[in-house]
């Protein structure tokens, strides 16, 4: 039975199968499921899954993604975004912890598990109290700090209305010096032979 | 990579050697008495060479060895999250060969059978369905040609010159001939009556790894331009590129070009996924954020001569070639500076530009040993003129990470090396 313009191909698909794949998380709570979980048990289920990578206080390993900390950066030299710093909806961390950590043993865990870690990562960015639970009801609840820290992009009144002009062709600067050279950080691979033969050139 | 550090360094001392005999060195040809190249009988000229069974499917040619991804240790945490670099400073003409296109995973490179495959189509739609790889195939199909360059592409050269080279500093992208299901025949035949007014609907999409690299996209983009594709230069899909499906996005940044793709879904609010909030989002000077930055701007590189492709043949006639490309349609102009912007001349195009696809551009020229700072400016069909790093900076700021099409320069100096450099 295809209808206008349709070929008839695939099948429909069953409840079951959309509501194994089908797991996002929108920020108005469209998609999170039934359930909740404490600050206390959110502790010691980081500890178990997420602490090797990401610290026991979510600041972080080596390079490894810090998930807390860097409140009032975003305006400095280098900016700390994490969850508490930067992301603005809390939505966002839910779906992303459930559908894609721990890395490398994704899908893992239960949803209460999720609510758990998400209430941790709350408190180590110092949003909640220590005996906050979190819930697919007062999820909503819980103020983001740079929930309105984004713009849609603005490039066609900031950038393309001052850029879409004829260039310059001829002496289109008085003098020309080089201000940085990228052989002084020497931090490209396997070129150090050519970096040092640059630096000794007359 | 011990065996990829050597051809690349035998290139550069092949250099050096050659600069070394100075620049009235012209190669062969002008040799002093007969080449024995061609007066003695050579030996592929006697015997045999491979037979036609010897490589079903072939490789390049070990000469060719250095010709290859590479991947920069330091920029992540683990190589299963992470970028490497498409070798463009050693490539010519415009379609990018599958086998060395770079690679940007956030759970690694799945191996997913077409048997295994399925497509899901849910959310706001008459009918939620699912495709298996075949019913793919039995769409009618498109052919085009389109870069995808990641979002992050000269992102580490916002705060100044960094990284020594056209494949590290511009190699975050590759273009292929597509050929695919065009996503509006796939919504189509799920149906959008359920959806009403499509003017502010969204498709989220996500692959079949565990990071799903989920994106949304707005409705008039998935009716428009947007491929579901399965074969890439003439093949199938390599595993590292999304084998067997991926979404093509043209114009727009790599991130949104979802590999292993497995479902799409229409939304009436875009998810705000990590992929479009924590990542790919453009923090300005003042702390706030661009989001949906979508769109890839007009941009350009010099890929010879470039830090790893020095002059190597001494004074006389030289061939400055490179790339330019947008997300906003054909390329129409480029423009080449030797004096670091002072003045421009205006390059040969190779063929017209292609709507957001990678142009080719040659400027023909003659050197005579001095020093060059090479520039590049693409001009698009709408007018864009691609800008400088200052001209950006003065704009955003030297924190938005993504989106630097900032003009590139190349210190060449006398002896035919070319340095990563910025200019006043």
């Amino acid at each position: 039975g295809a209808g206008e313009g349709k070929l008839g191909l695939g099948r429909p698909a069953l409840p079951e199968e959309i509501a194994a794949w089908d797991v996002d998380v929108s920020p108005d709570g469209t998609g999170l499921p039934v359930g909740s979980g404490s600050v206390a048990d959110g502790e010691m289920i980081f500890s178990e899954n997420c602490a090797v990578c990401h610290g026991e206080f979510a600041e972080g390993v080596d390079n490894w993604p810090e998930l807390a900390g860097g409140e009032g950066t975003l305006a400095d030299e280098d900016p700390v975004k994490t969850v508490g710093s930067y992301w603005p909806y809390l939505s966002t961390a839910w779906d992303y912890v459930h559908r894609s950590m721990p890395y490398g043993n994704a899908q893992t865990l239960s949803n209460d598990d999720v609510y758990a870690i998400v209430a941790y990562i709350l408190y180590s960015n110092f949003l909640v109290d220590d005996d906050f639970v979190l819930s697919n009801e007062n999820f909503l609840e819980v103020e983001m700090p740079n929930a309105n820290g984004f713009i849609i992009d603005d490039r066609a009144e900031t950038e393309y209305s001052i850029w879409r002009s004829e260039p310059c062709m001829e002496n289109c600067k008085d003098s020309v010096e080089i201000t940085m050279r990228a052989t002084v950080l020497d931090v490209t691979p396997e070129e150090e032979g050519a970096a040092a033969a640059t630096e000794a050139a007359p | 990579m011990s065996d990829m550090l050597k051809p690349s360094r035998r290139a550069f001392l092949r250099g050096s050697a050659a600069a070394a005999a100075g620049l009235t060195a012209a190669g062969a040809a002008r040799a002093n008495g007969p080449d024995p190249l061609i007066t003695e009988v050579q030996e592929w000229a006697t015997v045999f060479g491979d037979g036609v069974d010897a490589t079903p499917y072939g490789l390049p040619i070990q000469y060719e060895s250095d010709v290859v991804r590479r991947n920069v240790e330091w920029l992540t945490a683990d190589t299963t999250s992470s970028i490497n670099f498409t070798p463009i400073h050693a490539l010519d003409g415009t379609i990018t060969p599958q086998g060395c296109a770079f690679e940007r995973h956030h759970s690694g490179a799945i191996e997913l059978r077409k048997e295994d495959y399925r497509l899901m189509i849910n959310g706001l739609v008459d009918t939620p369905l699912v495709f298996s790889y075949a019913d793919l195939e039995r769409f009618p199909r498109e052919n085009h040609v389109y870069f995808c360059e990641c979002a992050a592409n000269t992102g580490m050269e916002w705060a100044g010159a960094q990284l020594n080279g056209a494949q590290f500093t511009h190699g975050m992208i590759h273009n292929m001939e597509y050929t695919g299901v065009s996503l509006r025949t796939l919504l189509n035949e799920a149906g959008l009556e359920a959806a009403g007014d499509l003017a502010d609907k969204w498709v989220y999409v996500e692959g079949a790894d565990a990071s799903s690299n989920g994106r949304s996209i707005p409705m008039d983009k998935a009716l428009d331009d947007v491929l579901v594709a399965f074969k890439a230069n003439g093949e199938a899909l390599r595993k590292e590129h999304g084998y067997p499906v991926r979404l093509v996005v043209p114009g727009w940044e790599g991130n949104m070009w979802v590999k292993w793709l497995r479902r799409i879904e229409v939304t009436a609010n875009a998810v705000e996924s990590r992929e479009e909030t924590s990542k790919y989002t453009d923090t300005l000077a003042d702390g706030t954020s661009r989001k949906w930055t979508w769109v890839m701007d007009a941009k350009s590189v010099i890929t010879s001569p470039s830090p790893q492709s020095p002059i190597t043949h001494g004074a006389g006639p030289l061939v400055i070639t490179g790339l330019a490309w947008s997300g906003h349609g054909a390329i129409t102009r480029v423009d080449v500076s030797k004096d670091g912007g002072k003045t421009w001349e205006t390059a040969r195009l190779a063929k017209p530009g292609e709507k957001m696809a990678l142009t080719r551009f040659y400027l023909d020229t003659e050197w005579n040993g001095e020093e060059m700072l090479l520039q590049s400016r693409a001009i698009d069909e709408t007018g864009y003129v691609q800008p400088t790093k200052a001209q950006l900076r003065e704009v955003r700021g030297e924190n938005s990470i993504y989106h630097n099409n900032c003009i590139q320069t190349w210190h060449v100096m006398p002896n035919g090396e070319a340095e990563n450099v910025e200019v006043s």
